[in-house]
């Protein structure tokens, strides 16, 4: 016999592929790896910083000054520690991008689902009721509902939300609808699975690439979602420093402490970035026919 | 075709319905006591209650709904708590503020993104190319009010060229103008970039350049224009961005526009207020979605068809 019939054919998990591929992409990696790092700062900080007297406690005769070697990114109004209170943010606008975006694709994963599956008036009512959402303009939506919920940091995973779960019932909906009548689906109902064990175990992993994609972009701009509602002052509420909220800080000092508007500026800008630079490699490593 | 658009404009009726009952319902539940509000903490509990009798505070729920969107087809849609004005009227002030806003940006943005789209789709995988999709995606990162704040630091602060803010000649619009389109800016190059790389390898382009056609008529008389309808779309679906831009841009550059009525109106808890310009941005949205459905049909004869068909 030649070789051929002996030649072991190793063969590679999804998880495997996608990741073969990403490895090759050096901007996910820059972001990959610069997300791995704030994840590690944002988890470390309270260990790092004493929250009650580095993070909020007030120090008037440090006030407003520049980076310098004892404050490397200065310190606020209230002579806080610049440096110390954007790595703590970064937990708020983590956790908050991390919260939103999953309540955001359980509810519209199971929204999508229905609609896709089922169809006919099921699929009519749930898309309208979408199509409603998305007339408003998404900070208006969470304007809305903070002011009905009150400011804190679960309201505003709450509100954004929304933005979210419309985002994805739209896709799993468009994928659901391609997938439920290809074979492997009638031979489950031909089998006797009931309904939601078809949609969980053979639809649902089957449109699985552009949900994880999407979750790595809604991540990047729900943060700034966040930061913007921050900013407008129905977001976080003070002294926790969310970098939306050092911003609006800062925007009271941009003649006299410009730095306390660049710096955390420049901390939402890189996250998303990196964000952004991952959702893109993993669209490429995960559909190589859309990498143009 | 007009039958179309009248069977269109039907349709925005339940879906303002829907959407005022919403918005009306959240914010009456949020604004504590508007007799209260009004009366000051010093009044007697019978002034109150005349208040109350006098808003209609006291009526049920849906009968107050009722009676403002009653009040709403007459452009009567309460009075501020704070200023006393009409809010009909001041939103109505504002409103061409945030259009010209609103027009300058998407001007600024389709100026810059659609050369820059074709440009770095033709030189696919060169620097030039590497160069723009860096900027799109530094634009796409950015969160504008912060480059908005960014361009007052360098064109106010520093060169002092342009105003730090308001309305005060025409040089005023061009910062917000630009903190609202650059986002937008980024996201109409990239969906340009990617539709012209569709059609670049479509077979008519071929047959283009084989009938003899000069490379600036195959790109842009066979090319773009069969690659704008995606790109209109990501126009037209990124128009709340534009609307959400100008809340932020109006707050940094205190522009008198729509944004800064809704958040002056959020931070002096003007419940009135608040409700009439949501329920006033969602109509503007559901019009603007409209208007681009019918700009879909002017630039693609297929569709046009199809409205006709169907109306």
């Amino acid at each position: 016999m030649d070789s051929y019939s002996t030649k072991h054919v190793k063969s590679r998990t999804l998880f495997q592929e996608t990741w073969r591929r990403l490895v090759k992409n050096k901007g996910a990696m820059i972001g990959m790896g610069f997300l791995i790092f704030l994840i590690l700062a944002a988890l470390l900080s309270p260990f790092i910083f004493n929250y009650e007297t580095d993070v909020i406690g007030q120090n008037m005769s440090d006030r407003l000054m520049g980076p310098c070697a004892t404050h490397w990114f200065g310190t606020d109004e209230y002579g806080r520690d610049l440096f110390a209170r954007v790595i703590y943010g970064a937990r708020y606008s983590l956790a908050i991008g991390v919260g939103s975006v999953t309540i955001g694709l359980v509810v519209g994963t199971v929204l999508g689902s229905l609609a896709g599956f089922y169809g006919g008036p099921v699929d009519s009512l749930i898309m309208r009721a979408i199509d409603i959402f998305y007339s408003i303009p998404n900070i208006l939506t969470a304007v809305v509902i903070v002011s009905l919920l009150g400011t804190s940091t679960v309201n505003l995973m709450i509100a954004l939300a929304f933005s979210c779960a419309s985002s994805f019932s739209r896709i799993v909906r468009a994928s659901v609808m391609t997938i439920r009548d290809q074979e492997y689906v009638e031979s489950s109902y031909a089998m006797g699975l009931p309904t939601w064990k078809i949609i969980a175990k053979h639809i649902l992993p089957n449109c699985l690439s552009p949900i994880i994609v999407q979750i790595t972009l809604l991540i990047g701009s729900t943060i700034i979602s966040a930061s913007s509602l921050s900013f407008l002052g129905i977001g976080v509420p003070a002294p926790a420093p969310e970098w939306g909220a050092l911003l609006s800080a800062g925007r009271g000092h941009i003649r006299d402490a410009s730095y306390m508007c660049v710096i955390p500026g420049l901390a939402i800008m890189f996250t998303v970035l990196a964000l952004n630079l991952l959702g893109d490699g993993l669209r490429d490593a995960l559909d190589p026919k859309m990498k143009k | 075709m007009i039958k179309y658009i009248a069977k269109r404009l039907v349709m925005l009726i339940p879906v303002i319905l829907v959407t005022s009952f919403l918005i009306y319902w959240a914010m009456s539940l949020t604004g504590g006591d508007p007799a209260l509000m009004i009366a000051g903490d010093n009044a007697k509990p019978e002034q109150i209650e005349q208040i109350r009798e006098e808003l209609g505070l006291n009526d049920p729920f849906l009968v107050q709904y009722l009676n403002y969107m009653k009040g709403m087809l007459t452009g009567d849609m309460g009075k501020s708590y704070v200023t006393n004005k009409d809010v009909f009227k001041t939103f109505m002030e504002r409103l061409p503020n945030t259009l010209m806003l609103g027009g300058a940006a998407v001007l600024i943005a389709v100026i810059v993104s659609l050369p820059l789209g074709i440009y770095t789709a033709i030189h696919q995988n060169t620097w030039k190319d590497t160069a723009g999709m860096i900027f799109a995606l530094f634009g796409t990162s950015m969160p504008n009010f912060w480059l908005g704040l960014m361009l007052i630091l360098i064109f106010s602060l520093y060169l002092g060229l342009l105003p730090t803010g308001g309305k005060t000649g025409p040089t005023s619009i061009i910062l917000p103008a630009v903190t609202v389109g650059f986002g937008l800016a980024a996201l109409i190059t990239r969906t340009t970039r990617s539709s012209m790389l569709d059609v670049l390898r479509q077979d008519y382009m071929t047959t283009a350049r084989a009938k003899g056609c000069s490379e600036k008529q195959v790109i842009f008389r066979h090319g773009l224009k069969n690659a704008l309808i995606p790109i209109i779309t990501a126009i037209g679906l990124q128009m709340s961005l534009v609307i959400t831009g100008s809340v932020l841009a109006e707050t940094v550059f205190s522009w008198p526009g729509i944004g800064r009525l809704v958040y002056d109106s959020i931070t002096k808890r003007d419940t009135p207020m608040v409700t009439g310009s949501i329920i006033m941005c969602s109509i503007l949205m559901c019009i603007i979605n409209l208007v681009v459905d019918l700009i879909y049909a002017f630039f693609d004869p297929r569709i046009k068809a199809q409205y006709s068909k169907k109306g």
